[in-house]
């Protein structure tokens, strides 16, 4: 039997498919920012909204969106607002997050093993209706990124030239924030809520050792994370083994690899 | 005479700091090409921040083509080379790729790139002299090359008000007799406003019709010409 013909793989195949595309599509303005370890305290507060889910019977999914998206536009409102540094509105959220989530699910006696499929991904947890809110938020945000691609790049680049010649700089990056938000929340049932972050990040180091262009960087980032997850869930289904370690550790050999590649180069 | 940039008895002190700039009037006429010089904290960045409304005066009134200028909103009219402008990126970035950033306030955030567009972009890179090294990552180029880039980025936004803050700090004196040659000839074609900063000022002072001499205020106003021998070395004025 093909690994096609099972209808979970199907769905965790196409699922991933597109988180492969969007966390790195994300990832990649990000890391341009040097906002790279934000995606884990977004990641915190997601499972903050997953354990509220569990505590007050509702979908785990539609909270942690919540949850993930006020997380990541908090941060930018403190990073912008108040001048806090990165890091410090980074800690707050991320250590309220982790905090929030370890109360709300002991309150809700959740602490089992479908709560690790949320921790960590599970290819056997993907069903029809989460497939079509992937499919739904993860074209909606490539479509989005697409879109804005050259005001990101200019913001990216150059954020006080592009304040001083009229683009919305601090729109485009709550945007930014929100759209972590939902690839972290949409991601979590194929990646985990722990490793997604590494998936919005690590393509974009790997493809930033090889690329000539922030075109290629950002193109090839889309290609490693595709393929990582790709690949990712084929081992997890053939070696049984949990998808989020094996994504993320094939987009971290990607990483060594690139990384490798460059520095035999420079040679 | 219409004005690009007007201070008015403009004062500036960042909160319970001593006044980095006080009491400042100046006006630039649309066209002019100035340089801003004066010691190393003596507030010339200041000083274009306010014009460029990126600071709020603590007294007084800045304007930008006579509308307040942390208002004004045809920002598109302006250009912004900032002092040690780096590249905010970790990707490896083209010469086009920087100079197209430059096209998106024009533009608009969302509309593609037209012919227009495309022709604004591949002129500014020719205006800098760098159509040959268009694809090549600004991390290749030599210091005097990445500081051409950066004024092709500013160019292809056509902007009608040219601020540039220490443009060539860093980079080598024939490579800041070239860049002054090329801010010259921009002046002349462009018709364009430029505001010049910079402490090391022998580069521009023979082009510039007017040199401003700021420390904590204005000190001289007028024709490099008429400037007083003793501060001739605009780097080491002290009122």
């Amino acid at each position: 039997m093909s690994i096609l013909d099972v209808d979970f793989m199907r769905y965790a195949f196409a699922a991933g498919a597109i988180v492969g595309l969007l966390a790195p599509a994300v990832g990649f303005f990000l890391v341009q920012r040097g906002m790279s370890l934000i995606g884990d305290g977004i990641g915190h507060a997601a499972f903050a909204g997953v354990a509220a889910g569990y505590l007050f019977g509702v979908s785990p999914v539609a909270t942690a969106l919540a949850a993930s998206v006020l997380a990541a536009v908090t941060i930018e409102w403190l990073r912008s607002r108040y001048g806090t540094a990165g890091d410090q509105a980074l800690a707050l959220v991320f250590y309220t997050g982790i905090a929030a989530g370890v109360v709300l699910i002991s309150a809700a006696g959740a602490l089992n093993a479908n709560l690790f499929s949320f921790l960590f991904g599970s290819i056997l947890t993907v069903t029809n209706s989460d497939l079509a809110l992937v499919a739904s938020l993860g074209i909606a945000g490539l479509a989005l990124i697409g879109l804005l691609y050259r005001g990101l790049v200019a913001v990216s680049l150059d954020p006080e030239g592009a304040r001083v010649t009229g683009l919305p700089v601090a729109a485009l990056h709550v945007m930014l924030a929100g759209l972590a938000g939902v690839t972290i929340a949409v991601s979590m049932r194929i990646v985990g809520i722990l490793l997604i972050a590494a998936l919005m990040v690590l393509p974009v180091i790997a493809a930033g050792r090889i690329a000539w262009s922030i075109r290629s960087t950002f193109f090839l980032s889309l290609g490693i994370g595709l393929v990582s997850v790709l690949a990712g869930l084929t081992l997890s289904y053939y070696g049984d083994l949990a998808p989020g370690g094996a994504i993320v550790l094939l987009a971290a050999a990607a990483t060594v690899v690139a990384m490798a590649g460059r520095a035999a180069i420079a040679r | 005479m219409q004005l690009a940039v007007s201070l008015r008895d403009l004062s500036f002190s960042y909160p319970g700091g001593p006044p980095v700039l006080r009491d400042v009037d100046l006006d630039v006429p649309v066209g002019q090409f100035v340089g801003i010089a004066g010691p190393n904290g003596g507030g010339k960045t200041t000083l274009v921040r306010l014009a460029l409304g990126l600071e709020r005066p603590t007294a007084g009134e800045a304007l930008l083509f006579g509308q307040p200028a942390n208002r004004f909103e045809d920002r598109v009219r302006l250009g912004y080379l900032a002092q040690r402008a780096l590249l905010g990126i970790e990707a490896p970035v083209t010469v086009h790729e920087l100079v197209s950033a430059g096209r998106v306030p024009r533009r608009g955030l969302v509309r593609p790139f037209g012919a227009a567009d495309r022709a604004a972009v591949h002129g500014a890179i020719e205006r800098v002299g760098l159509h040959e090294r268009a694809n090549t990552p600004i991390h290749r180029l030599s210091g005097g090359q990445r500081q051409r880039a950066h004024i092709a980025k500013a160019l292809a936004g056509e902007p009608d008000l040219l601020v540039l803050d220490e443009p060539t700090a860093g980079v080598d004196v024939e490579a800041q007799d070239a860049f002054a040659q090329l801010l010259e000839e921009l002046q002349v074609e462009l018709g364009a406003t430029i505001l010049y900063v910079s402490h090391e000022f022998g580069a521009v002072e023979r082009f510039v019709e007017r040199l401003v001499l700021v420390s904590g205020g204005i000190l001289f106003d007028g024709p490099p010409s008429a400037l007083p021998g003793h501060w001739h070395d605009p780097s080491h004025v002290h009122p």
